[in-house]
């Protein structure tokens, strides 16, 4: 922490918050991965830390690093952007791959596919 | 002033962290099915981005932050690639 000293107080108010508050969005997130019953509830709630938590823990890397060498360092925006896009990719394709392995075991968990409707 | 109140913040930020990877590990081993342990694997990747930028703000450096975009592209292959051999069986058909 030497580079850290000079940052003012200012700045280093919002980067404190946002830094702990992206942490904590973190671990309610995986607590909820911990603690639901079902998968199809479990897949819900890591998307908590990986949308607003990152995205709290990116603006305050952003803050503290345009503060500290006083340009804009706004690099981070590349990891906001790629989350933003692939998880909801990832967890689609992890749910449509766990309903083809309920559904072909014949688990009463999930409804039976629609007459007619598409293949899942 | 500003340096002691960041120093406990990351402090905190990272044991909240490292709580929130343990949670996901567990799930990882415990989970009864192979669905939910890929899930805790994504979990456990974002969770390790999110450590390395605060590992970043910690050490005043921006080398940390191409591993978090690493981690973070490796979690997206690793995991649809994943989800792919859980539908089909196989990887590249």
């Amino acid at each position: 922490m030497t580079e850290a000293a000079e940052l003012p107080l200012w700045a280093a108010v919002p980067v404190a918050v946002l830094m702990v508050l992206g942490a904590g969005l973190a671990l309610t997130g995986s607590i909820g991965l911990l603690r639901l019953r079902t998968f199809y509830e479990r897949v819900h709630a890591p998307t908590l830390g990986a949308t607003l938590g990152i995205g709290c823990v990116l603006l305050a890397s952003m803050l503290f690093f345009s503060v500290l060498q006083s340009r804009f360092v706004l690099h981070e925006i590349l990891i906001t952007v790629f989350m933003v896009v692939t998880t909801p990719v990832t967890l689609m394709l992890l749910a449509r791959a766990a309903l083809y392995r309920d559904r072909r075991e014949g688990n009463p968990v999930v409804p039976s596919p629609m007459e007619g409707g598409p293949d899942p | 002033m500003s340096a002691e109140l960041l120093s406990w913040s990351v402090l905190i930020a990272q044991l909240l962290l490292a709580a929130a990877m343990g949670c996901a590990g567990w799930r990882m081993l415990a989970g009864p099915r192979a669905q939910d342990r890929v899930l805790a694997l994504d979990t456990l990747y974002v969770n390790a981005a999110m450590l390395l930028l605060v590992f970043g703000i910690r050490t005043g450096t921006t080398h940390y932050f191409e591993a978090a975009l690493l981690i973070t592209l490796l979690g997206f292959v690793s995991t649809a690639a994943l989800a792919k051999f859980l539908m089909r069986g196989e990887v590249i058909e």
